[in-house]
């Protein structure tokens, strides 16, 4: 047995431990606080007390939420800055959450919403990414096969037209509306249709597991296209599958939850200062502690100014950002820039 | 009957918009020890990212062995030729982590861990190579010399039948060089492995090779042993530089010395006087 994969089951084991203890955490603070040890069993007991409401109605939907959306922007943004060799790539540089703001307002200005039921709103949020990720395909596979560094560029370009295209909604739709669309971009793990939560739930388990059969091809990448090349790897198909499915994977996130930015880009940098960059270990990892994080956050959103929730998003932006520029600053800034 | 050459390029033609290698014609004995010569943009690259599998072919056919190297899956090429490119950038991978990248091209799709097999093998060709001592180490912390070293290891742990090198000593000292010259050369001689590599200097590529390959405007110009190959007149006609060939006094090989313009307007303007000394 190598000394690596003791270490690796060590991180497992301690990102398993603080994923639990962030779940009971989540799950016992808020504006009615339920001892650690009451959870198990008025969860148990099941019955119509208050307290089972709160638990399996809010608190315990918003915990799955928040496992699936953290989890699932964080194993995006490990994977993007895999296949791109490049640090600061996220799922939202690529215009992936500039499509989805973009459908989500022009059903809000449109009132489809109104219309048809709230969960258009999920829906065009979808189809707005969906549409940005098949232009940004498109537009840089044209020659039958990717070129990486036109595609980010491609995919800066087109998230620009579409944050610009938003804003010329805002600007030009009643405040109401205006207000509709600030909220619903600002991001929150308080969904009220349940499906959709287990939807994502399942989706972000099953991307986790697929994404492992590139471990492969994404340790070949860390050498460079040509050289993953040279290693056997098909780094055409490895690209264009991982990107899909990537993007996929931040689409859904955006339409369910809304824009929750810094998770994919700072979780991702984080494991690698922490684990290292062997994709075996670093995928899961990710996955595991982007959703610690968005649960922690959003046990800070609902609590910091209670009976008033703050936009999770603003909190993932601070605490994140701040505890990121800690650990540069202790750990040698050289690790990042060699990816 | 088996093909006794491990390259054997037939009628190849291939290249970019701008640059075309056309009517390549080149075969190569195993357990050859081989190099491709020419000025810059004459086509080297071009050619060697043609036999790596890197470039498409739009006529013609290589074979490795006896098998067309288009038809061979990545995977299959890679347990076959192994690549040891200009410039490594490892980034923040342990010596040891770089090197069992080799063993990929030998793993399943579901294959996860290592096994103690592929732990064995790279460690063989560190010890080979003389990289074992720094397995912990990061790629970027090692010199340029060792990370050539490594780029070897990380090689020959794909145990393939052909190493390709691309200018492997270019920006090393003169020590590193024939260190790592005299590291390939034991490699050719006690395993039978097939060495190609891309070489600037044209001394070390008279020492060191058995055949050499010279090219020049995306055509060879001429190929065959040392000897026949650096002629004065190859040379100057390839390089457009004056020089003068002389055997080498220890090894008898080819050794290329250049002749100056200064050098040259001397001998030039005074015939008679350089004929008296």
């Amino acid at each position: 047995m190598q000394k690596k994969y003791l270490r690796w089951a060590f991180y497992l084991a301690g990102l398993f431990v603080l994923l639990i203890a962030s779940v009971i955490l989540s799950l016992s603070v808020g504006e009615m606080n339920l001892g650690f040890s009451d959870i198990f069993s008025i969860l148990r007991k099941g019955n119509d007390s208050m307290e089972y409401t709160i638990l399996s109605q809010i608190r315990l939907p918003r915990v799955l939420l928040g496992i699936a959306v953290g989890g699932s922007l964080s194993l995006s943004g490990v994977l993007l800055q895999g296949v791109y060799r490049n640090p600061l790539v996220e799922p939202y540089t690529l215009g992936i959450s500039g499509g989805a703001s973009l459908g989500v307002a022009f059903a809000i200005v449109f009132g489809l919403h109104k219309l048809i039921g709230s969960f258009v709103l999920p829906m065009t949020g979808f189809a707005g990414a969906f549409l940005i990720i098949f232009l940004v395909y498109t537009i840089s596979s044209r020659s039958g096969r990717i070129n990486i560094q036109s595609m980010l560029l491609t995919g800066v370009m087109i998230s620009f037209i579409a944050s610009s295209s938003m804003m010329l909604l805002m600007a030009t739709t009643s405040s109401e509306n205006l207000h509709g669309i600030v909220f619903w971009i600002m991001g929150s793990l308080d969904e009220p249709d349940r499906s959709l939560i287990y939807i994502t739930l399942i989706l972000a388990f099953a991307s986790l597991v697929a994404s492992y059969l590139f471990v492969q091809p994404l340790n070949a990448l860390r050498l460079g296209e040509e050289k993953a090349k040279h290693l056997g790897i098909n780094t055409d198909t490895t690209i264009k599958l991982l990107f899909l499915l990537a993007s996929l994977l931040a689409g859904v996130c955006v339409a369910v939850a809304g824009v929750i930015g810094f998770v994919g880009l700072i979780i991702p940098h984080l494991m690698r200062l922490l684990v290292g960059s062997d994709y075996r270990i670093l995928l899961v990892s990710s996955f595991l502690s982007g959703s610690v994080f968005l649960v922690l956050s959003d046990v800070i959103a609902r609590t910091i100014i209670s009976p008033n929730e703050l936009p999770i998003g603003v909190i993932t932006g601070i605490v994140g950002g701040i505890v990121f520029l800690l650990m540069m600053s202790r750990s040698s800034v050289q690790s990042l820039k060699n990816n | 009957m088996m093909n006794p050459d491990i390259i054997n390029i037939q009628n190849l033609c291939c290249g970019y918009p701008n640059f075309q290698l056309s009517a390549i014609n080149i075969d190569i004995p195993k357990g050859s020890f081989a190099g491709i010569i020419g000025p810059n943009g004459s086509g080297k690259t071009t050619l060697f990212r043609a036999i790596t599998g890197t470039l498409g072919i739009k006529s013609g056919k290589i074979l490795l062995g006896d098998k067309n190297l288009r038809s061979l899956s990545p995977r299959l090429r890679a347990q076959n030729i192994a690549i040891v490119s200009q410039f490594i950038d490892a980034g923040d991978m342990s010596v040891e982590d770089y090197v069992l990248l080799g063993r990929i091209p030998y793993h399943s799709r579901f294959s996860f861990f290592e096994s103690e097999e592929d732990y064995s093998i790279a460690r063989k060709y560190m010890e080979m190579t003389d990289t074992l001592r720094f397995k912990d180490q990061l790629m970027s912390e090692l010199s340029g010399g060792e990370q050539q070293l490594a780029a070897i290891a990380r090689a020959l742990t794909q145990q393939p039948e052909l190493l390709l090198l691309d200018e492997p000593t270019s920006h090393l000292d003169i020590t590193h060089q024939v260190h790592i010259l005299n590291l390939l050369q034991q490699l050719n001689q006690e395993m039978g492995l097939s060495v190609l590599m891309v070489i600037h200097d044209l001394n070390l590529a008279s020492e060191y090779c058995d055949r050499l390959i010279l090219v020049n405007r995306g055509k060879i110009h001429t190929q065959g042993t040392p000897e026949e190959v650096l002629t004065f007149k190859h040379i100057e006609d390839v390089y457009q530089t004056v020089v003068v060939t002389q055997a080498n006094p220890l090894s008898g090989k080819p050794a290329v010395f250049l002749a100056t313009r200064k050098v040259l307007k001397e001998i030039q303007e005074k015939p008679a006087d350089k004929q008296e000394k």
